[in-house]
């Protein structure tokens, strides 16, 4: 008997029987949508956690100032100026790892239009900056780097600005708001960028040339710079090459002995997005887990049904040993059939894991991710799982008498 | 015709409970030596075969006759490879089969045996044809050739007009008749009967013998197990059975099976025990 005939004696059990074996295979059908909706929930949910860092601004390094130590105590990151405005032109001029380099001076400040007003975050940088974080500007066009030179009063808004100060979908380009009583030419609106991981409205930001910033906020551009520096590395692969080259320069620059402590800090945000990714992985695991158990459930009831199939089938199986099969004949049919049921299981399974996926994907605008090694391990598994709980009842049914069997009533 | 065949039957008659036990018979096709089978429930142990010898030819239809407990189907069961001795020797065509595996009996059963039941036993919801060729498929013979010797062995027994007719759907003759086809489509060198009329009402069960005694003229063994003289009378041979021992053993002049006959007619000349072999008792 060819594997073939055996394959077709058992299909044909099982359509005797369509509303069993589909009860049977649900489970199976079950584990297996589960684990593919899950892997590919996981799947999407990173890609959005790489989206959410990559809106950060990818391969970006941020570098803080120094603290003070002021009779022990230490004032942390930021407290006292370390960062010199020549040291931003070192980092961007000197070092081959980094491509961008744009000072970030920030202070919540109110900004007024002629009917509202709107405290937000104004940053003082240079046109780079919108580069480095990958920000397109809508409407109109960033600050130049010649108004940087003559510190001109220019603005650029977030959208969240625009829409308190003038409402959704206006165009204030060339429109005249206040800091303070400074007035400023609104030239270009940065696109909409959404919010961070964190949860921090990206877009409720408005960014003017650093000269500006420091003479008008700051009160005058000293040899300080009073804010932090934002780099782009070259690529992902630099980044953290670029954090070691921009140490040692600075280290160099401010004079730190060996041994000594950094009078600066770089954070590297490739890094936060990693430890993101794998708290993403960790949950995908675990999903996967519980999926692959209710995998085993299916399993079992696969078991509990072939059970119940070989019993009914004594006779049958009578029939066929006083014919001449042998016991190897009977155990394979029994696990084929088990084996079709749990292949069968899992291939619907496939089709389901892959609506409710591409359903979910498409409700939370995540991307569709598939992956086709995790279709083939989830077949695979059922097809184990048919395996390992169809051999039990296929072994009882091989070790049946004949005698006994064909007097099965 | 049916007298024709009698010849080698009567030639064959070899006495058996005369209990000469010991080496083979030479030839026979079926030689059974000494053989106990005792089962074992608790701590009683039971005889149902107790020192049974039985050497059946070529070419004979014996029926084995007995009441329920005398070790009939026991002795069935030992002849069709279902089931072992557990102790003497059974060569079935020359090859001791008496300590084969179950793998290596179910083999023995394929190439050499053909089953007929009183319980019919076809594979429901399979057409007459697809029962007809479950041998086969264990043999391992191609599908095409399956569908020619099936519908053969079909044709032969006068149902090649029902090959797609599940079993639902045949008289109970008609079953029986599909249970002979498939039981002679693998060629057997024998073919045991456990009560095949045994389902059937008397005139259904004429047209069954009939078809035994046409394969039984074609050259084929026939073993039958039954409780009813009746059906006895159509075998060439008779041997009888009680508590595990063979009682009787006589060949006889077999009563011809005529399809249509009525029941009455079986009856009636079913009732003088006549018959040139009658009475080689033990």
């Amino acid at each position: 008997m060819n594997p073939v005939q055996t394959l077709r004696v058992a299909l044909r059990a099982i359509f005797r029987n369509k509303i069993r074996a589909f009860l049977t295979t649900l489970g199976i059908v079950i584990g297996v949508a589960a684990v593919i909706a899950m892997m590919a929930i996981g799947a999407g949910a990173k890609a959005r956690v790489a989206e959410a860092f990559a809106a950060m601004g990818t391969n970006l390094l941020i570098i803080q100032p120094g603290s003070t130590s002021t009779s022990g105590v230490q004032g942390g990151f930021g407290s006292m100026p370390t960062l010199t405005w020549d040291d931003y032109v070192a980092i961007r001029d000197e070092v081959s790892t980094v491509k961008a380099a744009a000072p970030s001076l920030r202070s919540n400040l109110p900004v007024i239009s002629d009917e509202q007003n709107w405290t937000t975050s104004v940053t003082g940088t240079s046109p780079d900056y919108f580069e480095i974080r990958n920000w397109p500007i809508a409407l109109g066009a960033a600050f130049t780097q010649v108004d940087i030179e003559s510190g001109t009063k220019v603005i650029v808004l977030g959208q969240t600005v625009v829409d308190k100060l003038y409402g959704p979908s206006a165009d204030p380009v060339g429109q005249s708001v206040r800091i303070g009583s400074i007035p400023f030419q609104v030239v270009g609106v940065a696109a909409k960028k959404g919010q961070s991981a964190t949860g921090q409205d990206y877009d409720d930001a408005a960014f003017i040339p650093y000269s500006t910033f420091a003479s008008k906020v700051q009160g005058g551009l000293s040899k300080y710079l009073r804010g932090t520096i934002m780099v782009a590395a070259t690529s992902a692969d630099t980044t953290s090459k670029a954090q070691s080259d921009i140490t040692a320069l600075l280290r160099d620059r401010h004079h730190v002995p060996t041994g000594g402590d950094d009078d600066f800090q770089i954070r590297n945000l490739s890094e936060i997005a990693g430890a993101q990714q794998q708290g993403t992985d960790t949950m995908t695991t675990l999903l996967a887990s519980v999926a692959a158990v209710s995998l085993a459930v299916g399993g079992i009831g696969i078991m509990n049904i072939m059970l119940v199939s070989v019993t009914e089938r004594t006779r049958e199986i009578g029939i066929r040993m006083a014919v001449g099969a042998k016991p190897n004949h009977i155990l394979s049919q029994f696990l084929i059939e088990a084996l079709s049921l749990s292949v069968a299981g899992g291939l619907i399974g496939v089709a389901w894991g892959v609506g409710v996926a591409t359903y979910l994907a498409a409700r939370f605008k995540w991307p569709m991710l598939i992956q086709p090694d995790v279709i083939t391990v989830s077949v695979g598994f059922s097809a184990l799982v048919g395996i390992v709980f169809g051999m039990y009842p296929a072994w009882k049914a091989s070790k049946l008498d004949p005698i006994d069997a064909l007097r099965y009533e | 015709m049916g007298v024709a065949a009698v010849g080698p039957a009567v030639a064959a008659a070899v006495c058996l409970a005369c209990g000469s036990e010991g080496g083979p018979m030479g030839d026979s096709l079926i030689d059974i030596s000494n053989v106990t089978k005792v089962y074992t429930t608790g701590d009683v142990q039971l005889r149902a075969l107790d020192g049974v010898s039985l050497q059946v030819d070529h070419g004979e239809f014996i029926a084995v006759m007995g009441s329920s407990g005398s070790g009939k189907s026991t002795l069935m069961n030992i002849v069709g490879c279902l089931d072992r001795p557990t102790t003497g020797s059974y060569h079935l065509a020359g090859k001791d089969v008496s300590r084969l595996s179950r793998a290596e009996l179910a083999e023995t059963r394929n190439v050499f045996l053909g089953f007929v039941f009183q319980q019919f036993n076809l594979l429901a919801r399979t057409s007459a044809a697809e029962n007809v060729e479950l041998p086969l498929i264990y043999g391992g013979i191609g599908s095409k050739e399956r569908r020619k010797r099936a519908v053969a062995a079909l044709e032969q027994v006068g149902l090649g007009n029902r090959l797609e007719h599940n079993p639902n759907q045949l008289s109970g003759g008609q079953q029986q008749r599909v249970a002979i086809a498939r039981a002679i489509v693998n060629r057997p060198k024998v073919i045991l009967a456990d009560e095949p009329t045994g389902a059937l009402d008397s005139r259904t069960s004429i047209e069954v013998m009939a078809v035994f005694q046409d394969l039984w003229r074609s050259g084929i063994t026939i073993v039958l197990v039954t409780h009813e003289p009746d059906v006895a009378e159509f075998a060439s041979r008779v041997v009888n059975m009680r508590d595990g021992h063979v009682l009787t053993d006589r060949t006889q002049q077999p009563k011809i099976a005529v399809p249509g006959a009525s029941a009455e007619n079986l009856k009636a000349s079913a009732e003088p025990p006549k018959g040139p072999g009658a009475g080689a008792a033990a």
